[in-house]
This record gives C-alpha cells, sequence and structure tokens, in this order.
C-alpha cells in the first residue's frame, strides 16, 4: 500500500523529538510502527510529518531498583523486555509479552507504542493498570508521573497530549500476578482479558470489554465472579463475540487470572 | 531522502520518499522480489526480513527507517549457485507448494536456526508463528526445519 505522502525526521535526542512535535500540529511519533504503519495504510490517521523515535537510547531501557521496582524505557521491545535479567523481578512482564501476535512484531513492537495506542484488544493497558503501573509524560511544560487510571482515557486516546511523549513506565514491587485471555488463535488477538494483581486484597483490569481498562477488587478468588457482576459491564459486540458472551467472558478469566495471581 | 542500505552484503545507495514501505523498496526499486507481499497488514509473514539480526516484517517498516541498517533477504541465502542447507531441507521435505509464502517461512526458519540450532518441537512451531501458508503446508515446513536444525 502507498502511504499518503508524509514528511520523516529521526532525532538524536528526546529534547529534540519534542520540538519537532511540538513544530507540527500533524506530526506523530513513531516506534515500533506496528500500529501505527497499518492505521496510515488504512488511511485512519494521515500525519503530516513521523518523528522515529527507534535509536533514542534515553527510551530504552530496564532498570530494576533496590526496592524492587522497575523503571521502563517506553522504546524497550516486546522481545527485549522478555530477555532483560532485571524484568524478571516482575515475572508477569515478560509472560504476558511472550503472547503478544508473533516474533516478528515482538521484535519491533515497544512498550511504550502499546499503551499509546490504547486499543481496548491490546494486551498491556490492563496489565499496567492490574500491577498498578505508572506513566511519565514529558512535554514542553514538562514532566509529570500519573497512574494507569488517568493514562488511559479512551479508545485510543491517553493522557499523552499533542508535542508530548511517554518517556518511562515505572512498575512497583511484586510476584502475585495473574493474566488469562481468550484470543483469535493461539497468541492472536484477545476477545476478553484480565490482568490480576495481589497484595492482601486483589486487583484485577478487564480489557475489550470497555473504552478503558475496567478495575475490580475483591477480597478473595470466591468473590471474583460478584465483583465483576457489580460492574455491570457493557461490552461491545462483534463478530468475534456478543456483548452478554463478553460480559460472562470477563467473569471466567478475571477468576483465572485472579487463580494465578493468588496462587 | 537519501538513504544506504546493505541488502544480502552489497550496499544500495537511493534516494527514497518516506512514504515507501521497505518491501516495496526492495521489490521495486532494488528488483529483489524474493520476499513477497501477501497481506499488506503485518499478519502473514511473506516479506519476513532479517533487519540488523532481528526478523521483521517489512511491510510494517519505512524504507527510510532502513538507513545505514543491514538486511538479509532470501536471495541472501544460496550458497553461490547452490541451496543451503536450509533450503535443501525445505526441497527434500516438500515444504512448498505453491512457494507464496516460502520467503518468508526460510527468513523466519533462518533467523531462529541462528539463535537456537537446535531448538525444540515447540521453539520451531514458535519461531513460525507469524507466517501463515494459505497451501496450509505446515507439517513439512515444520518437519523441514527440524531437519535442518540437526
Ligand atoms: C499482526 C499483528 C498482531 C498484533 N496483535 C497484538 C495483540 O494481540 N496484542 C497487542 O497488545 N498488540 C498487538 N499488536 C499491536 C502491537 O503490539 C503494536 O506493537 C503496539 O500496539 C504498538 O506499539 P508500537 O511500538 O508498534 O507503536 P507504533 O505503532 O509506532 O505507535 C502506536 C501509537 O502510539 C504512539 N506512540 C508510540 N510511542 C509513543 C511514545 N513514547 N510517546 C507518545 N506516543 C507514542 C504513536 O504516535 C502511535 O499513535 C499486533 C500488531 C500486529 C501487526
Ligand atoms: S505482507 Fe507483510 S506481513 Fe503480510
Ligand atoms: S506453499 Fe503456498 S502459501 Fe505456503
Amino acid at each position: 500500500m502507498l502511504l499518503r505522502e508524509v514528511e520523516y525526521a529521526k532525532p538524536a535526542s528526546v529534547a529534540e523529538a519534542l520540538t519537532l512535535l511540538a513544530a507540527d500540529d500533524g506530526a506523530r511519533a513513531l516506534a515500533g510502527g506496528q500500529t501505527l504503519i497499518n492505521v496510515m495504510k488504512a488511511r485512519a490517521a494521515s500525519p503530516d510529518a513521523l518523528v522515529d523515535l527507534n535509536g533514542l537510547e534515553e527510551l530504552k531501557g530496564i532498570e530494576l531498583g533496590a526496592d524492587g521496582t522497575l523503571s521502563i524505557g517506553p522504546m524497550t521491545t516486546y522481545a527485549e523486555l522478555i530477555a532483560s535479567a532485571e524484568a524478571r523481578a516482575r515475572p508477569i512482564l515478560g509472560e504476558v509479552c511472550a503472547t503478544i501476535a508473533d516474533v516478528q512484531v515482538r521484535n519491533r513492537g515497544t512498550i511504550g507504542g502499546n499503551l499509546c495506542s490504547n486499543d481496548p484488544t491490546n494486551h498491556l493497558p490492563p496489565l499496567m493498570s492490574a500491577i498498578g503501573a505508572q506513566m511519565t509524560i514529558t512535554g514542553a511544560g514538562g514532566t509529570r508521573t500519573v497512574p494507569a487510571s488517568d493514562f488511559f482515557l479512551g479508545v485510543y486516546m491517553t493522557a499523552v497530549g499533542p508535542g508530548e511523549l511517554l518517556t518511562r513506565i515505572h512498575v512497583p514491587a511484586g510476584r502475585h500476578d495473574g493474566f488469562a485471555a481468550v484470543t483469535l488463535g493461539v497468541d492472536g488477538t484477545c476477545i476478553v482479558n484480565a490482568a490480576a494483581t495481589w497484595d492482601g486484597k486483589l486487583r484485577i483490569a478487564l480489557g475489550c470489554v470497555d473504552a478503558v481498562p475496567v478495575l475490580v477488587e475483591a477480597d478473595s478468588v470466591d468473590d471474583v465472579r460478584a465483583a465483576v457482576r457489580g460492574a455491570r459491564l457493557d461490552p461491545p459486540s462483534d463478530v468475534h463475540a456478543s456483548s452478554e458472551y463478553r460480559a460472562h467472558l470477563a467473569g471466567v478469566l478475571a477468576e483465572r487470572a485472579a487463580r494465578q495471581a493468588a496462587g | 531522502m537519501d538513504v544506504a542500505v546493505s541488502v544480502n552484503g552489497t550496499v544500495y545507495e537511493r534516494d527514497v520518499e518516506p512514504r515507501k514501505l521497505l518491501i516495496h523498496f526492495l521489490r521495486d526499486d532494488l528488483d529483489l522480489t524474493g520476499s513477497h507481499i501477501g497481506c499488506d497488514t503485518g499478519n502473514c509473514g511473506a516479506c519476513s526480513v532479517i533487519f540488523d539480526g532481528k526478523l521483521v516484517k517489512s511491510c510494517m517498516l519505512l524504507a527510510v527507517q532502513a538507513n545505514g541498517a543491514q538486511i538479509e533477504t532470501v536471495e541472501g541465502l544460496s550458497e553461490g549457485d547452490e541451496l543451503n542447507a536450509l533450503q535443501r531441507a525445505f526441497r527434500e521435505h516438500h515444504a512448498l507448494q505453491c512457494g507464496y509464502c516460502t520467503p518468508g517461512m526460510l527468513m523466519s526458519a533462518t533467523a531462529l536456526l541462528r539463535d537456537n540450532p537446535s531448538p525444540s518441537d515447540d521453539e520451531i512451531k514458535t519461531a513460525l508463528q507469524g507466517n501463515i501458508c494459505r497451501c496450509t503446508g505446515y507439517w513439512n515446513i515444520f518437519e523441514a526445519v527440524k531437519a535442518a536444525a540437526r
């Protein structure tokens, strides 16, 4: 497919990338391109300019703090995260990334791109919501760090404003996590997914059932189904699943993820 | 934009439009038509190439992103006029029917065997997950990769 005409720049620093993005309303950041290039082919978006974040070392790398927290650069690919010794401090991260699509997508697709695209069927928005990740956003106005609940705003919409970049992802310490999904084929697109974490109580984030991950809390695995019913989900229907079936799956998968987290 | 891209060891210097996908650059500008376009949506893997040592789908990258990169395509696999061991294994195991998916399958298998010369059955299947064979000859492809791995 021939894309619409577009300008291309490959900045050498985050500061330069921010300047380029701020200078042009029609400029978009290009991370792994595993969503954006398809979006451009479909003309669902036609940016005037692409600011390629590949090669910006400042946006790469995973650091493990003495307290067990992780600081993840948004340009870390799934494959890099899976291979990272540091990321094993929170094993669910690598486990989930290993089930995203295929080798080629995992070699290019980035953690930051997954969060910033905020496709309701993506794996990482519910996961980061459940484990209590915080996102650092940088722009001309400075830097702010927001929890997942303030980051995911709507379908394909996040707190990253025009001229801004997601510059860091902070993951608290913890090991008691779970993830469950029903997908279109092995490692395919999620029909419904659920991520859970246990820290004395269960926090579960449900994906594919609303514009943003839906958070549910429960005291024990036995309470999870009732908690999901209490959320009064009204998921979309499509060719893969009716609204009722998605709501049913949400309960089943929440319980599976919770059992893994608490187990 | 001026780019210099190494493909199978030869450096090509060209002026490309930023909107050109890497697969079109390889096929149309460099006349390297071994890599195929199946879906143009990142789903089928027919366009798979090795980009700076990593397997990627070349319909999901811009040609300008390959500036300074080392690309390997199916054209680089044979040793002179001789098929390499993996290609011979594909022939011996009837691992192609129409052959459309074969260049991508070969590149995925090449990337696998380079990192992991003795993969398990599951590792072979995982490595080929991003490649669709519309003739559905998956079993023979799997057997060929397994034979080449020994
Ligand atoms: C065949 C196929 C199957 C897939 N299946 C799945 C799946 O099952 N589950 C899943 O979760 N994903 C899936 N994906 C999507 C894939 O994971 C993408 O990699 C991901 O959604 C986007 O990441 P990216 O790095 O490619 O971002 P890009 O496509 O480059 O960017 C996506 C968006 O985020 C913005 N952006 C990226 N980084 C930043 C940043 N640091 N700051 C500000 N804005 C930024 C871009 O401007 C763009 O709007 C699939 C993709 C393909 C091609
Ligand atoms: S043509 Fe690139 S993945 Fe199908
Ligand atoms: S041999 Fe025909 S598509 Fe695979």
